[in-house]
């Protein structure tokens, strides 16, 4: 395990995307101390804020002051006035990794009143880049939990049934071709809108998660049956059973490890498409709704026409952080499938 | 043969009539239409520490037999007696002691050793499930001992089987079926994946172990000129059934079936 991070760092494109990913992880864990404002605080007043860009000025960081010169658009010039920022200053209460109640945030505008839009605002007049960095923690989580549902599901269903074969092999793979055989979209919408009434936002996340895992782990069943079946048939699981060894040991010290760089691949790989799941569901109005924060969310709010017509570009930074993290999931995927297959084979 | 004879001179194993004939299944309901005869009405005594020799072609039943012995295969009917005791009646918890006392060594020697263990816990696997009370530092001590045996060296424990070349890992593969003090091992097509250099060493290792822990081989091939160098008696199998079951040099000065003087002239004379 620790030879194989070892050779992902070794490798450009490895080492890139990993570093992508642990920012963007770190991000979302420490998104209370990154964020510079609440994730839902409204400010009608400045709907549609262009980004302020930090500066140095007079000594000191800072961000330019703007006014509105018209409110139909709305447009915003720079006043020429600046506002002092500071480091790690204290600002609005959050908690840190959802237990420890603290103020300290990484910037500050020294005059509580100023804005710092760092992404600029929405039609509400919320912080972008805050919501980004407070969504994240929805669209990165979803990925791994779901994928931990999937592989485990997978796991049980097609490693036992294919290192036992028989009866148990026939009804369980016919249980996976039925759930195969719905198309996957309806599924989720029919399951979502049973659903729906019964959850509020925060459990809706767990719901999605739930139902994208429950529909995908049929696949991965297949797969892992395949490959547990063909395992089974080595000569060194004939020689475990030949010495005696019990079925469940066999699994976990023969079958198990035999899958396991699969599996890693298999997850790196899989999680883009919890994280697009996400983001499509959040886009037809299915998936997270407010108050809560998601990129697709995000993504879903800023289909309005007046955003391309009067280029508020920011309002697409949600797209292109699911981009950049499905890229990063892909080549991490890619590495590692690089690193893992020829030591797979034996012979 | 009288029954005061002491069990010492009776041997070892003693199979007869044993027959493993796997089913046939066709048509769409599965249903069971023929049989392959992978073993058909064959007996043979395994005399103890003597190495007896399983000749065949390629599909004949000779690993059929050796995984019949381990109840690795599905006996149809018939006897295995192993030192007096009838093995094919008993439970799979009653067999647990038999898996101690027979082993095997594996053809392939790139699929027969778990390539994500280590060679210490490839060995050790055996110990942990017949001696599960043994210390760490006993087993440690013990599979040292068995790769200084083998000749390898002890500090190879810790390295995977990827790291080894195909003799070695046969190597490692005989350390481990060693490992819990066998009475009989079955060697099934162990030198056959082997280049011929390489045979002779491995083969001139079984015998040095045979000569030492007085070992009974079931040494099977489809190489009469491996089996007729290494085996006391010979037997020749074709096509599920036994053909010829005669002394190594019998079988050379006279041998009695069309299909040994066939596999004789496929062998190469010096
Ligand atoms: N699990 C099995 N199911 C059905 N047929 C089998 C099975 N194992 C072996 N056979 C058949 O039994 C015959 C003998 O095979 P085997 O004992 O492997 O031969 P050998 O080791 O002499 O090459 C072959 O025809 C093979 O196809
Ligand atoms: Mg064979």
């Amino acid at each position: 395990m620790k030879s194989l991070l070892l050779e992902v760092y070794r490798r450009p494109l490895g080492r890139a995307s990993l570093f992508v990913l642990i920012a963007l992880y770190l991000g979302a864990l420490f998104a209370g101390f990154l964020a510079t404002q609440p994730v839902n605080s409204q400010d009608l007043a400045h709907t549609y804020h262009p980004p302020t860009p930090i500066v140095w000025h007079d000594g000191g960081l800072a961000v330019p002051d703007y006014r509105v010169v018209d409110k139909s658009g709305p447009r915003y010039e720079r006043t020429g006035e600046y506002h002092r920022l500071r480091l790690l200053a204290p600002g609005f209460e959050y908690r840190l990794l959802g237990l420890l109640p603290l103020q300290r945030h990484l910037v500050q505008p020294v005059d509580p009143s100023a804005k710092v839009y760092l992404l600029g605002s929405d039609s509400t007049g919320r912080c972008v880049f805050s919501r980004l960095v407070y969504g994240s923690r929805v669209s990165l989580l979803i990925g791994l939990v779901g994928i931990t549902i999937t592989l485990f599901l997978g796991l049980l269903v097609g490693g036992l049934s294919g290192y036992f074969g028989g009866r148990i092999d026939f009804f369980a793979m016919r249980g996976v071709e039925f759930l195969m055989a719905i198309p996957s979209l309806y599924l989720l919408l029919a399951l979502r809108s049973v659903l729906a009434p019964r959850f509020n936002s925060d459990q809706m996340f767990v719901v999605i998660v739930i139902i994208l895992s429950l529909i995908g782990w049929a696949g991965a069943a297949r797969v892992l049956r395949g490959m547990s079946l063909s395992l089974r048939r080595r000569q060194f699981v004939l020689a475990a059973e030949s010495m005696g060894q019990s079925p469940l040991r066999i699994l976990r010290l023969h079958i198990l490890p035999n899958l396991a760089s699969y599996l890693l691949v298999a997850a790196t790989l899989s999680i883009p498409g919890y994280i697009l799941g996400e983001a499509a569901l959040s886009f037809l109005g299915l998936g997270i709704a407010e108050p809560a924060s998601s990129w697709g969310l995000m993504l879903s709010q800023a289909q309005n026409i007046k955003i391309f017509m009067l280029n508020f570009w920011w309002l697409l930074t949600p797209g292109v952080a699911m981009f950049v993290t499905v890229i990063a999931f892909n080549l991490l995927g890619d590495v590692l499938r690089d690193i893992v297959d020829p030591r797979m084979k034996t012979q | 043969m009288t029954d005061t004879a002491p069990v010492s001179s009776a041997p070892l194993l003693e199979v007869e009539n044993l027959r493993v004939h796997y089913p046939l299944r066709g048509g769409l309901l599965r249903r069971v239409v023929d049989h392959v005869r992978a073993v058909d009405d064959v007996s043979f005594p395994g005399a103890r520490g003597r190495t007896t020799g399983l000749v065949g072609e390629s599909g004949s039943g000779k690993t059929t037999i050796g995984r019949a012995l381990i109840k690795l295969a599905p006996i149809t009917g018939g006897s295995i007696r192993f030192n007096g005791t009838e093995l094919t009646t008993l439970s799979n918890r009653e067999f647990l002691p038999f898996r101690k006392r027979v082993q095997m060594i594996f053809q392939d020697p790139f699929n027969s050793l778990n390539p994500r263990m280590t060679v210490e816990a490839i060995i050790r696997e055996p110990l942990d499930i017949h001696f599960p009370k043994q210390g760490v530092a006993e087993k440690r001590e013990r599979v040292a001992g068995l790769l200084r045996r083998v000749g390898l060296e002890p500090d190879h424990m810790h390295r995977y089987p990827h790291q080894f070349s195909g003799g070695q890992r046969q190597r490692i593969g005989i350390a481990r079926a060693l490992a819990v003090e066998p009475e009989f091992i079955i060697c099934d097509e162990a030198v056959s994946a082997l280049d011929v250099s390489v045979q002779a060493q491995v083969v001139n290792l079984l015998q040095d172990l045979q000569a030492e822990l007085g070992l009974t081989y079931l040494f099977i091939a489809h190489d009469l000129a491996v089996v007729e160098h290494i085996s006391d008696h010979v037997l020749v199998m074709h096509r599920g059934k036994l053909v010829e079951s005669a002394s190594a040099e019998e079988i050379y000065r006279e041998p009695k079936a069309d299909y040994t003087r066939k596999l004789l002239d496929a062998v190469p004379r010096l």
